[in-house]
């Protein structure tokens, strides 16, 4: 599932229609999950606004983080490949 | 005859389309994204080409134009590689620290959020809610910049 502060509107445009993903997609325009998790991008340099730096969490059906990545550079972020590895690794 | 110096005009181009073809093109692929390898090869091309036209532009029976003029692209090429460099391993790494973030083997905070269609979804359920009829097995949360 993917989290932003795009507006449903937006996602539902460029995420949905546009790049056709066919996962849930969900809008925290107030940062408050964003924030819940520590990963707000204050000011962020390209877009001048609070944003979600990127960051992924698998979790097990109980909510427990079973593996995570939570990069140090914005142009490396997980590969598919990876999140199937640690997810066959899931009971 | 008069020769253009087509070498630093290549190179010239060429460095522009390798510093331009990261953003439009290579940053798509996690493999061209992650380290710049098509990028670096195309600038490798474009110095060799700045490289050789800059040493012919200075040989003694050329114009002082000519000279500044291959001076000039062979600088900007430069500066070229230098601002993609920067900008994918400098910049990228402007990111404040997340010390806070869910660890492995904690419980990751529950959520209610909209979805694309407005509707309200909780982290809860989806963990929960079987899929194609499925026990869910895992939940990958995807945190992300935005679409643009």
């Amino acid at each position: 599932m993917g989290i932003s502060v795009d507006s449903p509107e937006q996602t539902r445009k460029h995420m949905v229609q546009e790049a056709g993903y066919p996962f849930t997609f969900l809008s925290d325009p107030t940062l408050e999950t964003i924030g819940r998790y520590d990963l707000v991008h204050v000011k962020e340099l390209a877009s001048g606004k609070d944003i979600s730096r990127p960051a992924e969490f698998l979790l097990d059906p109980s909510g427990t983080v079973r593996w995570r990545m939570v990069t140090e550079n914005f142009f490396v972020i997980a590969r598919p490949e990876q999140v199937l590895e640690a997810a066959k690794a899931l009971p | 005859m008069k020769r253009i110096n087509w070498r630093i005009w290549a190179g010239f181009i060429l460095s522009l389309v390798a510093g331009f073809s990261y953003p439009f093109v290579f940053v798509r692929w996690p493999i061209t994204r992650e380290f710049p390898w098509a990028n670096l090869l195309l600038f490798a091309i474009a110095i060799v080409l700045l490289f050789l036209g800059l040493r012919r532009a200075f040989k003694p029976d050329k114009r002082i134009v000519s000279k500044i003029f291959s001076s000039l692209a062979a600088a900007f090429g430069v500066f070229m590689l230098a601002a993609l460099l920067f900008l994918i391993f400098v910049m990228g790494s402007w990111l404040p620290p997340s010390s806070a973030a869910p660890q492995v083997g904690q419980k990751a905070p529950d959520f209610t959020l909209t979805d694309a269609n407005d509707k309200q979804v909780a982290l809860a359920q989806l963990l929960t809610e079987p899929l194609n009829n499925k026990p869910t097995k895992a939940v990958l949360l995807i945190f992300y910049r935005g679409y643009w």
